[in-house]
């Protein structure tokens, strides 16, 4: 009972000072708003170039040059009487890219490629530096000398001499069957 | 959902005096285990009637077009006849080339899909004026 009276006064204690944290950080916040980046305005209709929305909600050129302003007056007319250029720079103001422009291949899988064997080599000199730093001593029953020793003494055990390990020795030729 | 979604769409933005298409009938496209099911006559004549409306705005042909495209067939000629000449009402040329890239990207991989169309709706093209994306050279990225 002692030791929670002396927590909850210690916890209170806390929330005091962690209370008086929080002004003082949200001032500080306010005071230096304005490191935000320009949002795009999502209340009005917007531009998109997708395969599967072929008209987007605006056009693409909001602002109109003279020259454009009275393109779109001829447009009004016969087509027939409008140029290719015309008819192509009228495609230009109303759409950002073509079909084509969209289905263009991006070669980002030369880059996904690229990442992935560029952190695979990494990972292998990690390897390597972890063989000389980090590995332990090599143990000296690895040694061919001391296989050697360690198959002679099975031999000599008789080490599964059914079907097994001494099975494969002849015995009375000094070597493996 | 989708249907929903129409429902909403249609029902909420536009104004109650005209007769408003029925988007919320059974699509051919779909097979739904009750109901009458829509012929592609009458789903073809339901979307030519509705381009074919004299005083559609620019809002009704996006919208029109857009949910066409996003329904899984190639519209028939007749209906992109009408949605062309929509567009010639509307004085909108690069919609109309739009269209027809659109027409070309939805047929995929059935690569004959395309030059059939075009071949339905020539005389379409020749009488407004409308060039194709490869006449004016747009084909290509």
């Amino acid at each position: 009972m002692e030791m929670l009276h002396l927590t909850a006064g210690r916890v209170a204690g806390l929330l005091s000072r962690r209370g008086v944290a929080v002004f003082s950080t949200s001032g500080v916040k306010m005071a230096s708003h304005g490191g935000v980046t320009e949002q795009t305005d999502m209340s009005v209709p917007l531009y998109c170039d997708r395969l599967d929305t072929p008209l987007p909600d605006r056009p693409y050129k909001d602002t109109l040059s003279a020259a454009d302003k009275s393109l779109k007056q001829k447009e009004k007319g016969p087509w027939n009487s409008l140029s290719k250029e015309e008819k192509l720079a009228l495609y230009r103001i109303m759409f950002n890219e073509t079909y084509a422009e969209m289905k263009k291949p991006t070669g980002e899988w030369k880059t996904v490629l690229g990442g992935i064997f560029f952190f695979i080599g990494f990972t292998g000199l990690v390897v390597l530096w972890q063989r000389y730093y980090v590995y332990p001593p090599h143990p000296r029953t690895l040694d061919d000398e001391w296989q050697a020793m360690q198959v002679k003494r099975m031999l000599d055990m008789r080490v599964n001499p059914v079907e097994g390990f001494s099975a494969k020795w002849d015995y009375e030729k000094g070597q493996w069957k | 959902m989708f249907r929903a979604a129409l429902r909403l769409s249609v029902s909420g933005a536009r104004s109650l005096t005209r007769s408003r298409p029925q988007y919320t009938a059974s699509v051919a496209a779909r097979s739904y285990s009750h109901g009458k099911q829509e012929t592609d006559e009458e789903f073809d004549a339901r979307w030519v009637t509705y381009f074919n409306k004299p005083d559609i705005d620019a809002w009704e042909l996006r919208k029109g077009m857009n949910t066409l495209i996003g329904y899984d067939l190639v519209p028939e000629p007749k209906i992109l006849e009408a949605a062309l000449r929509a567009c010639r009402r509307l004085n909108d040329l690069a919609s109309a080339i739009r269209i027809l890239e659109a027409v070309k990207d939805k047929s995929g991989p059935h690569k004959e899909i395309y030059p059939y169309v075009l071949q339905e709706l020539r005389p379409t093209l020749s009488e407004l004026g409308i060039p194709t994306p490869e006449e004016l050279g747009i084909d290509k990225a």
